[in-house]
């Protein structure tokens, strides 16, 4: 400071001005992109789970996602409980186990398509492959599918709330947070 | 202040005021430019005219465009194609020239490659030229969504997905560029602002950026020589205009150039009254459904060598091709550690790489059309390692290389 002339001294305090003007102005032009509260405020879906088909995929939607529901059949309950691996990902109510999971391809968000006769999804954008349970089979999809956070309410299944049986799911590291 | 006089004619008015015959002299007819060159020369020209076609048809678009997510379909399928009178012709050389545009720019790439024309001096060129290509990747990418088609919307998920990073799971940042969990309406008018307002902009300052690299080292020419243009240009304007190795931009270069120009537009028109189909994807022509991915989703054509090495190795692998790809073009002054310029066909190995280099790119761009499966993918990745293992080879092999 001691050397500096009063003009040297005018460009530095306009350049602190400058740069706090611009620090702010960037956090204000990032928070302008936020999705809005209305956006999130959307973002809940109640699904009645007492009219869903054996091995029958149904998708529902949730936060504008195609949220998949497939209730397992004998044959798949038989390889799930074979599986801890599968088993975990499903969800019971009432007496009836559940694949409910986001149905976009955790690769690069695609829709895969369902084949019920081998029980298991295919993505045709880039050949990733899933089973009954939306554990995935085939690269490159780096995990199954994720599965939405969810509270069960009697016959009913809440999207967008967190239940106990969602925490332990997440805890356990078989879905990760969506 | 500045002594005026009373002005002969509009030319010296003007001329007192804005020194017009000075910035003539500079721009056109003392800025000089080699004679031994050929019509691959004329494609930055031609660029500069596909850029006015785009800018011309999209501000016609721009009138009766609507970025709404329950309109935008029907504003750019009835609206432009049906209602306004010659609107399909704007939409049409605007789709077409989406897509020949890149066409162009590869070749102008590959010209340069070949003779070189990024070395000495004239790195700053190369490089404003590839920041050029990438403000063009996002200008095509963000107008491709706005017509809010089934490929706009799933495009536009895949390739917001590819910031997530793989393994980050950066799941904030994905929706903070969405605005949304998917592409909506938030989505569609932040693209609809980028392609009609940022980008364009960025492009253009990157065009003033590109020209003005230009000017000190100047264009490069078919040998590669070291013209010393103060000499060249005094022995041109003596009148010695055969001996001389330059000639004036405008309008010796020009007539040449806009010869060029006209056959392009001839093939250009061509495209767009009998052939526009091919720059417009049917599957678009289903309206945006989130619900219903189409049965195969590739992008236009210009990226499919980029997405097509993404395609083959899983996620997080995949991101670092993809990202490799991306931006290795940039370094290529960089990485080029021959100290020749002179065409690809005199340096070597160099040119065994060029031409390698052409051909990989051209396989990825065919393997990334078709369905992933089978004898596709497996040439799909060996295409892939090619072009990273052509890159990792480049410093050595031009290292090699002898002094010509």
């Amino acid at each position: 400071m001691k050397n500096s002339s009063r003009r040297g001294f005018m460009g530095k305090a306009f350049g602190a001005v400058a740069g706090v003007g611009a620090v702010a102005s960037l956090y204000a032009m990032k928070k302008s992109w936020d999705p809005l509260p209305s956006v999130k405020a959307a973002g809940f879906a109640t699904l009645d789970m007492s009219g869903y088909k054996e091995n029958e995929l149904v998708t529902e939607k949730w936060r504008g996602k195609p949220i998949f529901v497939l209730k397992q059949n004998e044959e798949m309950l038989t390889k799930a409980k074979a599986n801890p691996k599968e088993m975990d990902r499903l969800i019971k109510i009432g007496d009836s186990y559940f694949m409910v999971c986001v149905g976009l391809c955790t690769h690069l968000g695609c829709i895969p398509g369902y084949n019920p006769d081998d029980e298991s999804f295919l993505c045709a954008c880039h050949g990733g492959m899933y089973d009954f349970s939306g554990d995935v089979t085939k690269a490159p999809p780096p995990r199954g599918l994720d599965i939405p956070p969810f509270k069960i309410d009697g016959n009913k299944l809440v999207l967008g709330e967190e239940g106990p049986e969602y925490k332990k799911m997440l805890e356990s590291g078989t879905t990760l947070k969506v | 202040m500045a002594h005026f006089t009373k002005a002969t004619s509009v030319k010296d008015w003007l001329n007192q005021r804005l020194a017009v015959e000075k910035v003539e002299k500079v721009m056109m007819s003392e800025y000089w430019i080699p004679k031994n060159i050929n019509f691959l020369w004329a494609m930055g020209m031609v660029l500069v005219i596909t850029f006015t076609l785009l800018l011309v048809s999209g501000i016609f678009l721009l009138m009766y465009y609507q970025p709404n997510v329950n309109l935008a379909f029907d504003s750019v399928n009835y609206t432009i194609m049906r209602e306004v009178d010659f609107g399909w012709l704007w939409r049409h050389v605007h789709g077409v020239a989406a897509s020949v545009v890149f066409l162009i720019i590869y070749i102008h790439m590959f010209t340069g490659i070949y003779y070189g024309s990024y070395k000495k001096g004239r790195e700053l060129i190369w490089i404003s030229g590839m920041l050029l290509f990438v403000a063009f990747s996002a200008e095509a990418f963000s107008g491709y969504m706005l017509p809010w088609g089934q490929m706009s919307y799933w495009a536009g998920m895949v390739i917001t997905n590819l910031f997530s990073g793989g393994s980050l799971h950066a799941d904030g940042l994905v929706e903070w560029i969405r605005g949304d969990y998917v592409p909506a309406q938030a989505f569609l008018n932040r693209f609809f602002m980028l392609h009609v307002l940022l980008v364009p902009l960025a492009i253009m300052g990157l065009i003033g950026l590109h020209f003005g690299a230009l000017r000190i080292p100047h264009v490069n020419n078919q040998d590669g020589e070291e013209i010393d243009f103060d000499v060249e240009s005094k022995k041109y304007l003596a009148g010695d205009k055969a001996g001389s190795k330059v000639m004036r931009f405008a309008n010796d270069f020009m007539s040449k150039d806009m010869m060029v120009v006209g056959i392009y537009l001839i093939f250009f028109f061509y495209l767009v009254f009998f052939h526009y189909d091919f720059a417009m994807d049917p599957v678009n022509f289903d309206p945006a459904d989130g619900l219903k991915t189409p049965a195969h989703i590739y992008p236009e054509w210009y990226f499919l060598w980029s997405y097509e090495i993404l395609r083959p190795f899983s996620t997080n692998v995949g991101l670092i091709a993809f990202a490799f790809a991306q931006v290795i073009f940039v370094l290529l002054p960089f990485l080029d550690r021959s100290p020749n310029t002179v065409p690809a066909s005199r340096r070597g190995l160099f040119r065994i790489w060029f031409w390698a280099m052409l051909i990989d790119m051209i396989v990825l761009t065919s393997m990334g059309k078709v369905p992933p499966s089978g004898i596709f993918s497996t040439i799909g990745l060996y295409a892939a390692l090619t072009f990273i293992g052509l890159w990792i080879a480049l410093p050595f092999i031009t290292k090699m290389e002898k002094k010509v």
